[in-house]
């Protein structure tokens, strides 16, 4: 199954939550927020959040600017 | 009131100790940005919401931080009310803060704000429960528009980002200082430290500034400077100018001249 990650196509091995995408990110958890298909997924509900198919996913975080 | 009075901004109902906000756009380093805030004390720093690249999120955010700043994330780059208000919601959600810097420009040459982007993202932010601080035109009505929308301040342009041409538009300014309730900032324009004081003495609450002090040859030198001005021009504006003359007024006794 593949999704658009951050304007990239991106290829999810089986159903994956926000959270396992997250963590998969290597990122860490702080400071990031999630968009899934225009609407932010709240940290609360990543563990629960299955991505469908073919979603349109945005991680985001705060960088120099403005 | 004395320089050293405790005069501190309030805005929607925080107490912000410095009246200059830094921006963090073309910041060469976080080194560089925390030598910034120590120099010029601001306790406001704005910052952008961009997807993650390859390297882990925090350097900045840990700078500003430690320093004990708010931040300011801002909507910077988008065009259209509902690419600013996913923006801010999701800036809300990655760094648990309702205070958003507005942003809304019409495109990517001008950098001028699209008002009617704008004022339709205001509203829908304030009723979301945001505190939105709008980057707007110095046009009067728009700024009354956007405070009587429930906007916590408005904040005006100089002039154009980044140009460092000053205020293009004093008297603009100042109608706007006189007509709306809550603060102004100046916002973009800034190039120098006069800038800054010429700003306040218009009766700005406050200055926010980024590529004046980010791509000065001396950031922390400027951050230090533009602050002394900042401070200066508040002091100035509350201290009550002469009227402006056309012709001198002589400042010596006019009696008991010798020879008279």
């Amino acid at each position: 199954m593949t999704i658009r990650l951050n304007g990239s196509d991106h290829v999810l091995p089986g159903p994956t939550t926000v959270l396992t995408l997250v963590d998969r990110l290597d990122l860490g958890r702080t400071d990031l927020a999630v968009a899934v298909d225009g609407a932010v997924v709240p940290r609360s509900e990543w563990a629960d959040h299955t991505i469908p198919d073919g979603a349109d996913v945005d991680v985001v975080t705060a960088v120099q600017g403005g | 009131m004395q320089d050293t009075a405790p005069d501190p901004l309030v805005v929607a109902g925080t107490t912000i100790e410095s009246r200059l906000f830094l921006g963090t756009g073309g910041i060469p380093s976080p080194e560089v940005l925390r030598r910034c805030l120590t120099a010029s004390g601001s306790d406001l720093v704005t910052v952008s919401i961009r997807r993650v690249g390859t390297d882990a999120p925090g350097s900045l955010l840990d700078v500003v931080r430690e320093h004990g700043a708010r931040l300011l994330p801002n909507t910077a780059g988008c065009r259209t009310a509902r690419e600013a208000v996913l923006t801010a919601q999701l800036a809300r959600e990655a760094l648990g803060t309702s205070w958003v810097k507005l942003e809304v420009v019409a495109d990517d040459v001008t950098l001028l704000p699209d008002v009617v982007e704008l004022l339709d993202a205001a509203e829908t932010l304030v009723r979301d429960g945001f505190v939105v601080l709008p980057y707007t035109n110095d046009d009067l009505v728009t700024a009354r528009r956007l405070a009587d929308l429930g906007c916590a301040a408005v904040m005006p342009l100089g002039s154009p980002i980044g140009s460092g041409l000053g205020i293009a538009h004093p008297r603009a300014i100042a109608a706007i200082t006189e007509a709306v309730e809550v603060p102004v900032v100046l916002d973009a324009g800034i190039g120098t430290a006069s800038d800054a004081a010429l700003a306040m003495e218009l009766g700005c609450d406050a200055v926010l500034c980024a590529t004046a002090v980010t791509r000065a040859e001396d950031p922390p030198a400027m951050a230090a400077a533009i602050a002394g001005a900042v401070r200066a021009g508040r002091t100035a504006r509350g201290a009550g100018r002469i009227p402006r003359r056309e012709s001198a007024l002589a400042s010596s006794p006019t009696t008991g001249l010798v020879g008279s």
